[in-house]
């Protein structure tokens, strides 16, 4: 996999390229294995009569999912959205221009199904699943961050992110899995969490937290886990708890949580925001690992489920836990009933921590020093599934504005990025969908490109230094690639980090206050 | 009646249920499979009327392909404003009788034939040329604008130049469609070759990509409503999981530790 390419240049204007047959060619992220695919329910190893499992799997797909079913036949071909990925325009890779990405389902699904497939292939571009055709499924469904940029700029609204987690599905029932997501999978449905971490291991780690933060500030902040009864759940993706800039987010919740006087706890059972079956388009396993934060929440008692910065996981969140599991409102069914009954109905459930620290702001309840971040100016990356999959205040386009909104409430310099990579528009940080993955780095660069192109612009005409993100794989992925494009790595932060450095903490909160200030004076 | 018109007319129904028949079944297929999950596609509307006028705004003014392809846009949406316009013109021939006064209002658009020629080639020009779009393009792709081109010239051909056809034979005609009162068809060339491509046209509509006509309608992308968290939305199969499968999911999975 560590084979040499270019990092793409960045031009002032982003130039659509020629197309440039078989430039990402090639085998794809490492397949899965029998230890990672059976605790799914998948085959361990590519099936024997794998053409018929996977033609009759794509059946099934399109009677349970009208996306599929409409998309496969509607596309007309016009190439609006030939020029709107990522991945095209940073590897000029034709199969990877939306429409002939989908083209690889759509050809086969037009063989199978359809007459004029089935009677006149050459005609319609209808093509059978050959060896190489699955081949190229592995490799190129596997080059979509199922953003959905294409789909904003489709006439029909066809989504690339729903064939390609078809085409997903497809493989993982043939047998033909991808290691990265099934593995952590696996361990997000039995452990609770993506990193497989264990009860006193995530116990330690907030324990060193709370005495790190302490130490800097003097006041404890504390980081409640499994304490029942208390008002609000957080849910947040498991990178807060180790990975950098992830953790100082984390920082930022717990300030703000001690600001508010709010009695709130992690969950050691459902200790993960991310929900990776989304990106294998399994609504079982992704179903699954929803069901371990309907557990936790009915269990501790909790009257608010507040999730942490995570792009997919906000999607999961909020457009599909209430159709999942029931945290939300408006459901009948038994547990729907048992969490309405449970959960404070003054509250969207679920909310986004930024939803929260707005709604504290609005109501002046957090005093912030602005001039601790004066040595930043920064910038806001829209992540894509948040930008373009979700809500947040119940206001249009609240999604763009509350992160905004909270950024210049703590900021003195913000400065936004060029409109059309922004909002609705905005380019993905190319690690999405899964493809956050050491095995897929070549394509993870190429596709940051167009994100990099717009950051390198405000960086020339505005000394942008800071690129703020709401999103766990943002984060880790703009820490790989921004060096590769002359960028500091450690430019990227947490919205919340920025709330946690402008944030002036209240000490009456602290339970020995005695101390803190000779902590304090230490520390100076 | 000549051994032509008849042949004409039995194609005109064939063609005709073949569309009916076809259509019925595609819609009820999209109308059938469930949606089981939100996805509508940002800027979305968070209320029905918002969805309603999204709805309104694609199929009127191609909102999406306009933020997309200027290029796109002009000629995709003159193509179909021009279609539009001749579409209405026409109602004019299988009408029978005398034509309510409302169809007659448009008779003085018929320059509508150029803004649909005009738009056909930009789209096929735009196929050609622009090297992306060649590579998604299939034969049947240049083939539908081909015929769509051919339906253009071979009507503007007898609207606009001498070639005229008889009109009061064409329309008794096509109105004897719709009464079963069949009658003779006037035998110009370019008549036929319009009649005929338009018959093929109405029979590969339902097995061809013109399915986008109802499926813009179907387009869970667009037509939904953003209240996921307002409404529990559930899919009557996941449902049907939910009540008897609860404990698959464990027995494939493992238990929780």
């Amino acid at each position: 996999m560590a084979k040499d390419f270019e990092i793409p240049p960045l031009p002032k204007y982003i130039e659509i390229p020629s197309i440039n047959e078989g430039a990402m060619k090639g085998e794809g992220p490492f397949k899965s294995s029998e230890e990672f695919q059976i605790p799914l329910g998948f085959p361990g190893e590519k099936v024997e009569n794998w053409q018929d499992v996977a033609i009759s799997k794509m059946g099934e797909l399109k009677s349970k999912y009208r996306s599929v079913q409409v998309f496969l036949d509607v596309c007309v071909k016009c190439g609006a959205c030939t020029d709107k990925c990522h991945y095209f325009l940073g590897s000029s890779d034709p199969k990877n221009m939306p429409v002939a990405r989908q083209d690889l389902f759509r050809s086969v699904y037009r063989r199978h199904f359809t007459f004029a497939g089935k009677y006149f292939p050459k005609l319609v571009g209808a093509k059978d699943l050959d060896e190489s055709m699955l081949d190229d499924w592995y490799n190129y469904f596997h080059q979509c961050s199922q953003c959905r940029r294409c789909s904003v700029f489709c006439p029909y609204g066809i989504d690339t992110a729903e064939i390609s987690m078809a085409a997903r599905e497809v493989l993982d029932a043939v047998g033909v899995g991808q290691k990265y997501c099934n593995q952590i999978l696996g361990k997000a449905v039995t452990v609770g969490n993506n990193l497989g971490l264990p009860e006193p291991a995530l116990r330690d780690t907030l324990i060193d937290l709370e005495e790190e933060i302490e130490e800097e500030t003097g006041v404890a902040v504390k980081y409640p886990l499994d304490v029942k009864g208390s008002e609000i759940l957080l849910i947040t993706p498991s990178a807060d708890f180790f990975a950098e800039p992830h953790i100082d987010g984390l920082i930022g919740y717990g300030k703000v949580f001690h600001q508010d006087g709010v009695s709130w706890t992690l969950s050691s059972y459902a200790s993960e925001g991310a929900n990776f079956g989304m990106f294998i388009g399994s609504y079982d396993v992704m179903r699954k690992a929803a069901l371990r934060i309907r557990k936790a929440a009915l269990d501790l008692e909790v009257s608010r489920v507040i999730v942490g910065e995570c792009g997919h996981a906000w999607r999961v969140a909020y457009s599909f836990w209430n159709t999942l599991s029931g945290v939300g409102a408006g459901g009948s069914d038994e547990y729907s009933l048992k969490l309405q009954n449970q959960l404070d109905s003054r509250y969207p459930q679920p909310q986004h921590i930024i939803e929260y620290t707005y709604d504290l702001i609005k109501r002046d309840k957090l005093k912030f020093d602005k001039s601790e971040n004066d040595d930043r100016t920064v910038t806001f990356h829209d992540s894509c599934n948040v930008a373009r999959a979700t809500n947040m205040g119940g206001i249009p386009n609240g999604q763009f504005i509350l992160p905004r909104e909270v950024i210049k409430a703590v900021c003195n310099n913000y400065i936004d990025m060029e409109r059309e990579t922004i909002k609705e528009s905005t380019f993905c940080c190319g690690g999405g969908g899964g493809l956050l993955t050491d095995d897929l780095m070549e394509i993870r660069i190429k596709g940051a490109m167009p994100r990099m192109q717009a950051l390198k612009e405000v960086e020339k005409t505005d000394g942008v230094d800071t690129l703020a993100a709401i999103c766990a794989i943002c984060k880790s992925q703009f820490s790989k690639v921004l060096p590769k494009f002359d960028f500091d790595p450690y430019m990227i932060v947490s919205v919340h980090q920025l709330v946690s450095d402008a944030i002036v903490l209240d000490k009456s909160h602290t339970i020995e206050s005695g101390v803190e200030e000779n902590i304090e004076e230490a520390t100076q | 009646m000549s051994v032509l018109s008849l042949v004409i007319t039995a194609l005109f129904y064939i063609s005709f249920i073949i569309f009916v028949i076809g259509m019925t079944k595609k819609i009820l297929q999209y109308w059938a499979t469930p949606a089981p999950l939100k996805i509508p596609v940002a800027p979305t509307p968070l209320t029905r009327t918002g969805v309603v006028l999204r709805i309104i705004r694609e199929v009127t003014l191609f909102e999406s392909l306009f933020k997309s392809s200027k290029w796109t846009w002009i000629f995709g949406w003159l193509f179909h404003f021009g279609l539009f316009l001749v579409l209405i013109r026409h109602i004019r021939y299988f009408w029978p009788g005398e034509v309510p006064e409302i169809f007659l209002l448009v008779q003085p658009f018929k320059y509508g034939a150029f803004a649909m020629l005009i738009g056909l080639l930009g789209l096929m020009g735009r196929r050609i040329f622009v090297d992306r779009v060649r590579y998604i393009s299939a034969p049947s792709d240049y083939i539908m604008l081909a015929l769509l081109l051919i339906i253009g010239v071979s009507g503007a051909v007898m609207t606009f130049t001498s070639n005229h056809t008889d009109v009061v034979m064409v329309k008794e005609f096509a109105s004897g469609l719709i009464t079963f009162n069949w009658s003779e068809l006037p035998t110009e060339l370019q008549l036929l070759v319009h009649l005929l491509l338009v018959i093929i046209l109405i029979a590969i509509f339902p097995i061809s990509k013109l399915l986008h006509v109802p499926g813009v309608f179907f387009s869970p992308t667009r037509n939904q409503v953003d209240d996921a968290r307002k409404k529990r939305h559930i899919s009557s199969w996941a449902l049907d999981q939910e009540k008897n499968n609860e404990v698959r999911l464990d027995q494939i999975m493992g238990e929780d530790e």
